[in-house]
């Protein structure tokens, strides 16, 4: 499978999954698709079967709430059943909306309360310096995210510590829960913000997956400082009528026409090689 | 007090590579030692406990037992939500350091009286409690954090707190410690503020109440058998905590009692009566004035004893 292939598959497990469970944040889950099909498939260093190994990259997704995409990257990966994607916010399941460690191989860190990832991150990628073990720790932040404060004392610390072991993703698609990010606290100039925190950034397309591979290999052999990869998304990327608008932070794709146009779109852009894993399920409709 | 807490976590660290001390700026003169001896296995995270506390969950998921060093509320309140989410709920080997728990820095004002952290880190599932008594309990207390696994908070005082033990064989997290039996009355202590109830009980002797006398260095697992026992011996159990009356200590040793089925106990919780202070003054100051100093424990003693027509000889 390649991230293009892994991709598509995400974003139709997110579709899928949020419409089974009446679940929220697709438009986050579509923006942050491509960030996480590159990252699991081309970069880190991880194996399902054996999730715990030692010299493991740790992959924290800070802004839990796009948890869906983590987890469909994960058992398409082969951590887990896809079949298990459906209980997604369902009673007993192992799925929770904002991701969650407990019983699930692969997922390193719950998270869900944004503004904590960074740290833990950082506190990850320090004491994996002071052993002289060589994996890179990677954490996914969403850009109102870093409204929170803690999100910055991190950013200090890391430079201080130059944890060049530290590799942060900003989903920046500009949007956060009620509005654009400019008109909810203003994050610009964020690149020079970032800069000025000591921190190597690079400003790329979070939709191109050349970008990202080049932007996570760079990062990863960066000499003397953490980086932060500013990833230009769009907010529920790959269905028109969900792309820039706020109402998909929290809509579900409902049944019938919201369901059945996100499914057909998606279909369109589908990559050579793959089928649709819910193609009988979308017949039926 | 701190400086044992600081002379064990030395001879701990010395043995043992994984032990880390993040500060939050603060041991001016107390960490000095650990820095000295042991730069390596210290980190100072600046005045940023949000940060400080994820990013110790994080060293500990590596494999380290950290310990976070802060005073006052600053590692815990300013904290809690990394506390619970980072910490405890991955079982990360954190141990939370408070120095100053209640009125240590009574001059200095209210930002920096401790006197709700008790309730609150007790509220955590996943988070064992500590308030040693003593120099002796803070030694013992500070090693068993140290092997016990998971997330813990040491409530510490300050300096200056007195030796009381001579010793203790086999300190256990979640065990009272008897000091003397008595008639009548037992009195509970956790945290520093055992030297008042020390010094209460011995007042409370010479005018013919003979009370019986325990420590509780553990908050969280409360010790259920000796609460139990004592509820059957005693008629009057008066609990001293430095920290408000609400959710704290007291409120776990009643807990206990409202669930016994046959109790002829009754409870007299001493400590702050849900207040911030705003009076300037030194701790003892603070203590007498709150009404948990040794006299006014005395006081308040032979005050239920007396409503109650509880016959002391």
């Amino acid at each position: 499978m390649n991230s293009l292939q892994l991709a598509w598959k995400i974003r139709r497990h997110g579709i899928e999954m949020t419409h089974i469970s009446k679940g929220s944040h697709i438009g986050a889950i579509l923006s942050v698709t491509d960030i996480i099909a590159v990252l699991y498939n081309d970069i880190a260093n991880i194996d399902s079967q054996n999730p715990k190994m030692p010299d493991r990259d740790r992959i924290i997704l800070s802004k839990g709430h796009a948890g869906a995409a983590i987890y469909a990257a994960l058992a398409e990966k082969g951590f887990f059943d896809v079949e298990e994607l459906k209980t997604h916010y369902a009673d007993g399941s192992r799925l929770s909306g904002h991701v969650s460690h407990k019983g699930i191989p692969g997922v390193e860190f719950s998270t869900g309360s944004l503004g904590h990832g960074l740290s833990v991150a950082a506190g990850m990628a320090y004491g994996a310096k002071k052993d002289q073990k060589n994996h890179n720790v990677f954490v996914i932040l969403g850009d109102g995210e870093c409204d929170e404060g803690s999100v910055w004392e991190a950013a200090l610390m890391a430079n201080h510590y130059r944890l060049n072991n530290l590799v942060a993703v900003i989903d920046h698609n500009k949007m956060q829960s009620l509005d654009f990010c400019e008109n909810t606290i203003e994050l610009s100039p964020f690149a020079n913000k970032w800069k000025a925190f000591g921190w190597n950034v690079i400003d790329i397309d979070g939709h191109s997956h050349d970008e990202l591979r080049d932007a996570y290999n760079q990062a990863v052999s960066s000499q003397n400082k953490p980086t932060v990869i500013i990833a230009n998304t769009i907010k529920g990327k790959g269905i028109s009528f969900m792309e820039n608008d706020i109402l998909w932070h929290y809509r579900f794709p409902h049944e019938g026409e919201e369901y059945d146009s996100a499914v057909a779109e998606l279909k369109e852009q589908m990559p050579d090689g793959i089928t649709d894993m819910y193609e009988s399920e979308a017949q039926k409709i | 007090m701190r400086d044992t807490f600081v002379k064990t976590l030395i001879d701990i660290a010395k043995e043992d590579m994984n032990v880390h001390l993040i500060t939050g700026d603060l041991g001016f003169g107390v960490l000095k030692p650990f820095w000295e001896q042991l730069p390596d296995q210290f980190t100072n995270a600046g005045i940023a406990e949000q940060n400080m506390t994820s990013f110790a969950a994080g060293m500990a998921l590596e494999g380290k037992t950290v310990f976070t060093y802060s005073i006052g509320n600053f590692p815990t309140l300013r904290a809690i939500e990394q506390i619970r989410n980072d910490c405890a709920y991955h079982n990360a080997n954190v141990k939370i350091v408070c120095v100053g728990g209640g009125f240590v820095y009574g001059s200095l004002g209210m930002s920096h009286h401790a006197t709700e952290d008790l309730s609150i880190m007790r509220a955590l599932p996943d988070v064992t409690v500590l308030a040693p008594g003593d120099l002796v309990e803070a030694e013992h207390a500070t090693r068993a954090i140290y092997e016990h696994e998971g997330t813990c908070y040491l409530r510490l005082g300050r300096g200056g707190e007195k030796r009381i033990h001579d010793k203790i064989d086999n300190f256990q997290i979640g065990k009272a410690i008897k000091i003397k039996d008595g008639e009548k009355v037992a009195i509970f202590s956790t945290g520093a503020i055992f030297d008042e109830a020390m010094e209460a009980s011995e007042m409370l002797k010479e005018e013919g109440i003979n009370p019986a006398l325990y420590t509780f260095p553990t908050v969280k697992p409360i010790d259920r058998e000796t609460i139990e026992e004592c509820a059957k011996q005693y008629d009057l159990i008066v609990t001293v905590e430095e920290h408000n009356v609400i959710g704290g200590f007291g409120s776990a040793v009643s807990e206990v009692l409202a669930e016994l089925v046959e109790t002829k106990a009754r409870v007299l919780k001493v400590g702050l009566n849900d207040k911030y202070s705003s009076i300037v003054g030194s701790q003892k100051y603070l203590r007498d004035i709150y009404g948990m100093s040794s006299i006014k424990i005395v006081e308040k003693v032979k005050g239920v004893l007396s409503e109650q027509n509880i016959n002391l000889s």
